[in-house]
């Protein structure tokens, strides 16, 4: 494997916290008037696609904005819980845009650009002010201000929310300023639509394909630059906390006409979900982190104990993260938390029906605080997971078990958000560039918003200011109708199989090889293993997958099955990836290399690097690329959360 | 794991695109688990018919957490099922019984036309946001969040009504298929906040306008809609609905 292509992130130059002021003022810019001469689509309207298309058409862009969804309010932004990170020290414990941003680049183990994590630490104050001017209704102290909590990974509270609904509340907000300009003509909204493939023309990226998800129509559609915001791909784990829909497609199609696809073994364990209970499970349901605020972690310390939790007395328990790790106690990050539930699951002294989870306490805070403010806080977390399991966490502890939640990484993009073709921006969970190895919590919504509010209206700017457009017009220009045969044939293919296997049947085997083999730990001999099963596994899917229904109406099976036969690819590219990365840094944790107290320990001299695959063909061995990853801002150390 | 298990009979409408006639077909769904939700259920269902190389039963659904709002029917007559303040996702089979007949249909309103099954075409609701469901702001340029202090009563009350997830059981609900409780939690939610206030009025008016051009029906005060709410959404927002509307009539 060699490098041939040197990735330029295009950092700007100077000091950091200057970095994004002059790039604004480098940067091109479009005229007023020049603005409405250009076309814009938007894929997703999610926190990072909303936001775009909504500021792209209040700029004057004209912006076609496409989901899967019904409604843009649906995007699964709407789920996330606890809330949304910014350094305003209005909490006045110590907060700043550096802390901010030494604490992202240190939770994402070192493996994130310090320009971008710099600029976004920056940004988080405007999102907050803005989301306040959009009327989005956080939590207030009884002075009238806002009300901040902490997360993990940091010791200051920097987190602003809504309830338990945050996401939602962002998400609404995002969304009623698009329907502002859906109203004004600028953003016109194609919903119930499924981005099959990117359109490049002269190597810049000038329109998608996408089917009809009602009529089954193969659709094109043409602009000046496209803009991709589909979210992550945790579901190609089969269960994870993400929604239904939620899916790699858009992202591995752009990935198979050109763009880089970095980091993709790195994806987020999160480690307060509720377990799993059933074969036919559909999904894993998070229960937010802002609980390990006053929810206490621990298990039994005698493996095998089967007592009820009441009954074991407080002596013969072992609230294993305070103990390990003093000072960030509860509040470690999730890949740390995650790891530490796993080891003490499979040392025996795991509960429940299966062995497969840790009690979440809530005794002690109720007991301090009562149980009203309790509910204030997390009350409707609570309901949720009564309504789930039946059990009552007012007066027994939570259940908790680790779950696959965020992946970070995504298509590789330089500080433009640009990916590797011209053209193509790529926002929010679907691309790599701001969380390194780990997530810490409540930095996603900060991304997704940064990225379309701040960050794209800008940059956008520059790519179109300094481009010459060819004249492309989808009912003409070849590159279409070429890209429109290949997406038929394929949904012909899937139609003429006929085989006697469901599509939820191979996604649920592909799930359990990754979960295995490429989940919260991996060792170099189960990802070769898994290498194998997945290549069996995809010829298999290819020969014997049963599609009911046809291709010309709504058939929910056929659209999973174009999202299961581009997992069963980008499993192996995950696989690929972690099997690259010869070392262990925050998400990545391959047993071979540990400190002696059973933490991630990185290899810097050797794996200080994004890694970038480029796709040179199916069943090709794709071409790694490397971004070496340099900080002049802050020192390489080894993690502690002691 | 083993858990109780439940056998049920389904009765499911099926139909294909609006102008086609539709029908309720019934079947067997066995070995149940409770623990199982309503919709794991109906994926149990739609595997064997897809097993026996039949159709699956189209519905809507995502993010199966109860927050994104794109899933519902009317499960025995009730939207959402009979669980109080609860989406069909979050509706577990451990308030079924063992030998249960389950009739399942869409939400039927003239402004939401049947697109296949239990799957309806609800893009009027987003048409009613369209008309003024927002604030008129910008990116850029925003003041300071503290620099506006909003009592802590004034934000709950807002966040209440803006817990609306646009699912449409209110209008489904309603025996006039009216979206009064939808809009009424939109425009409240803005209202009570003093950054909405400017617009208030007029988005009444707006909102209310696209409601009716949209072919929902009107408030006759039958609450059925708060009744089955997943969100607890109060009728309260209805009368704070009407303050705004008849502000905007006499000014």
């Amino acid at each position: 494997m060699s490098s041939e292509v040197k990735l330029d992130a295009k950092i700007p130059d100077g000091p950091l916290a200057e970095k994004w002021d002059r790039h604004q003022f480098n940067l091109k810019l479009v005229n007023p008037a020049n603005k409405k001469k250009f076309q814009i689509i938007v894929v997703g309207t999610g926190l990072a696609g909303a936001s775009a298309a909504a500021t792209l058409a209040e700029l004057g862009y004209n912006v076609k904005n496409f989901c899967i969804q019904d409604s843009p309010r649906r995007a699964h932004s709407i789920a996330a819980q606890g809330g949304i990170n910014a350094a305003k020290n209005y909490a006045n414990d110590g907060d700043s845009v550096w802390r901010l941003f030494y604490d992202t680049i240190k939770g994402g183990d070192f493996r994130a650009r310090e320009g971008n994590v710099y600029r976004l630490a920056q940004l988080s104050c405007n999102i907050i002010d803005h989301c306040v001017a959009q009327g989005i209704p956080f939590a207030r102290d009884y002075g009238g201000l806002l009300d901040n909590r902490s997360f993990g990974g940091a010791q200051v509270s920097r987190t602003f929310y809504a309830k338990g609904q945050t996401g939602q509340q962002l998400l609404l907000g995002a969304y009623s300023a698009l329907m502002r300009q859906v109203a004004t003509g600028k953003v016109t909204l194609f919903p119930r639509r499924e981005m099959l493939d990117l359109v490049t023309v002269d190597g810049k990226a000038r329109g998608i394909v996408t089917r009809n998800l009602i009529t089954g129509d193969i659709e094109t559609y043409d602009a000046h630059a496209v803009v991709l915001a589909t979210g992550g791909y945790g579901n190609v784990f089969n269960l994870s906390t993400n929604a239904m829909a939620s899916n790699v497609t858009a992202a591995f199609r752009a990935y198979k006409k050109g763009a880089y696809f970095a980091n993709p073994c790195f994806t987020q364990i999160h480690p307060t979900c509720i377990p799993v209970h059933g074969t036919y499970q559909s999904k894993l349901t998070l229960m937010s982190e802002s609980l390990r605020n006053d929810g206490r972690v621990w298990v039994p310390k005698k493996p095998g104990d089967k007592r009820r939790p009441a009954e074991i007395p407080e002596s013969e328990r072992d609230y294993f993260l305070e103990n390990k790790y003093p000072s960030f106690g509860n509040l470690v990050p999730r890949d740390v938390a995650s790891r530490n539930a796993k080891e003490q699951c499979d040392k025996g002294k795991g509960v429940g029906e299966t062995g497969l989870a840790v009690y979440l306490d809530f005794a002690d805070a109720i007991a301090r605080d009562g149980e009203d403010v309790i509910a204030g806080k997390y009350g409707n977390l609570f309901e949720m997971y009564e309504k789930i399991t039946g059990e009552n966490p007012y007066k027994t502890p939570m259940m908790i078990y680790p779950a696959v939640h965020y992946t970070m990484g995504g298509l590789w993009v330089d500080y433009n958000l640009m990916s590797t073709i011209d053209g193509l921006f790529v926002l929010g969970e679907a691309n790599f560039s701001d969380h390194g190895a780990n997530r810490l919590g409540a930095s996603a919504l900060m991304q997704g918003l940064a990225d379309g509010y701040f960050v794209i209206p800008y940059t956008i700017g520059g790519y179109l200011a300094g481009t010459e457009f060819a004249d492309v017009n989808a009912a003409k220009t070849p590159e279409f109708a070429e890209s429109v045969d290949a997406v038929q044939r394929r949904v012909d293919k899937f139609l003429s199989i006929n085989g006697n296997r469901t599509v939820s049947e191979f996604h649920r085997e592909l799930g359990l090889i990754l979960w295995e083999h490429c989940g919260m730990s991996r060792n170099e001999e189960g990802l070769v293993k898994a290498k194998t099963l997945i290549q069996n596994l995809r010829r298999e899917f290819w020969e014997n997958v049963y599609i009911p229904g046809t291709g010309q109406d709504l058939n929910q099976s056929l659209e999973n099955a174009g999202r299961v036969a581009d997992y069963l690819e980008f499993g192996e590219l995950m696989v690929n990836d972690a099997l690259e990365r010869k070392e262990s840094c925050g998400c990545h944790f391959n047993t071979a290399y540990q400190t002696d107290e059973n933490e991630a320990k990185r290899d810097d001299e050797n794996f200080c690097h994004v890694a970038a695959w480029e796709y040179t063909g199916d069943d090709e061995t794709p071409r790694f690329h490397k971004e070496p990853l340099v900080f002049e801002n802050v020192e390489l150390s080894q993690r502690s959360y002691k | 794991m083993i858990s109780k298990t439940i056998n049920l009979t389904l009765k499911v409408w099926r139909q294909n695109r609006s102008d086609k006639i539709g029908r309720l077909e019934t079947y067997p769904a066995k070995d149940i688990s409770v623990d199982m939700s309503f919709l794991e259920m109906l994926d149990v269902v739609n595997e064997d018919l897809t097993r026996q190389k039949k159709e699956p039963i189209a519905f809507d659904h995502d993010c199966r957490e109860g927050i994104c709002g794109m899933c519902g029917a009317v499960v025995n007559g009730r939207a959402h099922g009979h669980e109080k303040e609860t989406t069909l996702c979050q509706l577990h089979m451990r308030h079924f019984s063992d030998g249960d007949t389950i009739v399942i249909e869409p939400w039927r309103a003239r402004a939401f036309p049947l697109i296949k099954d239990l799957v309806v075409d609800r893009s009027a609701l987003d048409k009613v946001i369209a008309a003024g469901g927002y604030i008129s702001v910008n990116a850029g340029g925003a003041p300071d969040a503290n620099s506006l202090p909003i009592s802590r009563d004034v934000a709950e009350k807002a966040f209440n009504a803006a817990a609306c997830i646009g699912c449409g059981a209110c209008v489904a609900a309603c025996p006039n298929a009216s979206a009064m409780l939808f809009v009424s939690a939109k425009v409240s939610h803005l209202a009570a906040l003093p950054q909405g206030k400017p617009e208030a009025a007029r988005r009444a008016m707006a909102m209310v306008r696209q409601m009716d051009a949209c072919g929902f029906g009107n408030c006759s005060n039958e609450t059925e809609c708060e009744a089955e709410c997943p969100k607890g959404i109060s009728i309260i927002e209805i009368a704070r609905l009407n303050r705004e509307y008849f502000k905007s009539e006499f000014a």
